[in-house]
């Protein structure tokens, strides 16, 4: 956990003092709404369809039991019981009162948790792997210099009025979970042949209507260099990128306009005039930041614990095990994942008093740490493998041990037509019904790993070009409909996903990915081929005629 | 359903309400014909040309304080003569949404 200072937490009870102004002004006419809006914007709040939508930051994806908790008495106090963990790590309330929110907030604020830059065209929410600092083989845990930028970037004066929306995302691990090729900015942790530790730099990625992959813009930037390249690529951004035309503004549009190689000289140019200045880190600066975590005394405990033996003769348990634990970088230990996931439950939702008991069971078995990952759902990063038998009942009892981590079920879903102003479909109920229709384990394992992403609209925000299956929500005449794409990924091999054929109808997407699954296992070429694989392999076209074939 | 934010002209092809956000809470609110809002449909002031919706909807942006992103929506009037919403998105904005709240109401 990362500790604020008194400057953090100064900065953020002045920032409710000033929306708690702002808000008044605005009740009693003083603001108009379009003076407004841009303000209710940078503290994460949105009009939505019934309501008001608040987006609430967690920083790289990290919360402390006490801050769950918090987040657990917005939910009950100014909503409706429950929140939405959101594919940037973020939590989102849907019902809250504008007139309310300056109270929410000074609740956050209690325990460092705020809402800066949670929208807006600024720096958004820095994400980083939900498993940061316990993955075995990672470099070393990329949270140090997530916040660094979060500290950099917070209030920026110069990049509060981007062109459009900005993010990044970090990993230090050779496997991608924090999908940092789709970012405005991703970074990738990694040690020269000097052993010295420094950043790929990749720009340029993105979802949207116009999908691109990231490019790497610089292969080695030094972690000394790395605010000062950030900010040379932020620059050449301000500048350069179009504000004439919403659609056109994000920074894939500049890189891919200009060209990675004239898009790198531009940023090559900027970094040359300030590379030795005052944003150069020097190792205390660094090293202050990172004296700021702390992190969990470990025991030294057996890798294979009398507990868990006994728990394997349990298929149930077995069933949890094999698709919700994950390795640790010290013997004994386990990372577990949190399905938000439940058969027939909308993705990414915890109740408030699912919250308090997962807080709970943090403060047990997890060193009180809970992690946000950006497939909508919770981990804990710290858990003694002798103590994963009891703590899966416990996770059992409060529906959040389906045990369907990265299988057909662990639906990634934006919310869709039935809470979003933007959408032109709905997502939820999709996500429902193929849960449902996939609610059998032992097919979802036979079936293996198996990503469905779900978007209500072009913006993407269930990231469905990069779902192995992904479903995007169009209207046609008034009607719903869906374009299916397959192929797609999000980790260090990411790709855009390829669209099928034909959108259809509402009623028939399950069916639609049902005949899909149904053709994989019938082309796939070894059991342990993965769907994405296969894809890769044949290409789309036996995939297009089992789908179309009788529609 | 395109978003009624990308609503540039307007042109009505039927019945139709002024609807908008309530500013203090967010809910959804329609515009009476008593210059006013109300949280239920069947209040709301119905427009059948161009002109009385452009009229409605200037008189509802004018009110500020009280509401928030008033837009012209369809409507369907049945036999008895019962406003119904014109479109999903209005009928989930009308009545809610089409699946259960994580927490019951």
């Amino acid at each position: 956990m990362y500790a604020y200072d008194e400057l953090d937490r100064t900065l953020i009870n002045e920032r409710v003092s000033e929306f708690r102004d702002q808000v008044k002004r605005r009740l009693s006419g003083e603001l108009t709404e379009d003076e407004f809006k841009m303000l209710r914007l940078q503290n994460g709040v949105y009009l939505q369809l019934h309501a008001y939508m608040f987006r609430v930051a967690i920083p790289y994806g990290t919360l402390s039991s006490k801050q769950l908790r918090q987040l657990a008495h917005v939910a009950r106090r100014y909503d409706r019981g429950y929140g939405h963990f959101t594919t940037r790590q973020n939590i989102q309330y849907n019902w809250i009162k504008l007139a309310e929110l300056p109270d929410a907030l000074a609740d956050l604020a209690e325990v460092g948790i705020h809402a800066m830059q949670t929208s807006g065209n600024n720096t958004r929410n820095v994400t980083s792997d939900q498993w940061a600092g316990v993955a075995p083989g990672e470099i070393e845990d990329p949270r140090i210099w997530s916040e660094l930028i979060r500290q950099y970037t917070t209030l920026h004066p110069e990049f509060s009025f981007l062109p459009r929306k900005f993010k990044f995302a970090i990993t230090a691990s050779e496997h991608d979970r924090a999908a940092i090729k789709v970012h405005d900015i991703g970074l990738r942790l990694l040690k020269n042949a000097e052993g010295e530790t420094g950043f790929e730099v990749l720009v340029g990625g993105g979802l949207g209507r116009t999908p691109f992959i990231a490019k790497t813009i610089k292969p080695f930037v030094p972690g000394r260099d790395l605010l000062s390249y950030i900010e040379a690529i932020l620059r050449v951004y301000n500048q350069y990128g179009r504000r004439d035309n919403i659609y056109k503004a994000r920074i894939k549009i500049l890189v891919h306009e200009l060209g990675i190689e004239k898009f790198a000289k531009e940023v090559e140019d900027e970094w040359l005039q300030m590379r030795d200045g005052a944003l150069t880190l020097d190792d205390a600066v660094v090293e202050d930041i990172r004296s700021r975590f702390t992190y969990p005394v470990y025991e030294k405990l057996s890798a294979m614990p009398d507990e868990l033996k006994k728990a394997a003769h349990d298929p149930h348990f077995e069933a949890w095990r094999k698709n919700s634990v994950a390795p640790h970088k010290v013997p004994g230990y386990a990372i577990v994942t949190l399905s938000l996931k439940p058969v027939g439950g909308p993705p990414g939702d915890a109740t408030a008093d699912q919250m308090d008991a997962i807080a709970g069971l943090a403060e047990k078995y997890s060193f009180g740490e809970i992690r946000v990952g950006h497939e909508q759902n919770l981990a804990l990063p710290h858990v003694a493998k002798r103590d994963l038998p009891v703590l899966w009942r416990a996770l059992d009892k409060i529906g959040v041990a389906t045990p369907n981590v990265n299988l057909v079920s662990d639906i990634i879903a934006c919310p869709g037509l039935d809470y979003c102003s933007l959408a032109n479909a709905r997502s939820i109920p999709i996500a429902q019904e193929l849960t449902r229709r996939f609610a059998n384990h032992d097919t979802a394992n036979l079936i293996g790993r198996l990503h469905v992403n779900i978007s209500g609209c072009i913006n993407a925000c269930g990231h469905h070009h990069v779902g192995h299956i992904g479903i995007l929500g169009v209207e046609k005449n008034g009607e719903e409909f869906y374009q299916i794409t397959i192929g797609g990924r999000a980790d260090e091999n990411a790709v855009v996903g390829t669209l099928i054929g034909p959108a259809v109808p509402y009623g028939e997407v399950a069916d639609v990915i049902e005949d899909i699954v149904e053709a994989y296992l019938a082309l796939r070429a070894r059991p342990d081929e993965l769907f994405v694989d296969t894809v890769k392999r044949l290409g789309v076209e036996p995939f297009r005629e089992r789908v179309y074939a009788t529609r | 359903m395109t978003s009624p934010l990308e609503q540039k002209k307007i042109r009505i092809t039927g019945p139709s309400v002024v609807t908008a956000n309530r500013t203090w809470d967010g809910i959804v609110i329609y515009r009476t014909a008593q210059q006013g809002w109300s949280a239920d449909l069947s209040d709301a002031a119905i427009v059948r040309t161009s002109d009385e919706a452009r009229a409605l909807l200037a008189e509802a942006v004018a009110d500020d304080v009280g509401a928030v992103g008033a837009y012209i929506a369809p409507v369907e009037i049945n036999d008895t003569g019962a406003i119904k919403p014109g479109n999903l998105r209005e009928h989930i904005r009308s009545e809610g949404l089409t699946i259960d709240l994580p927490v019951p109401a």
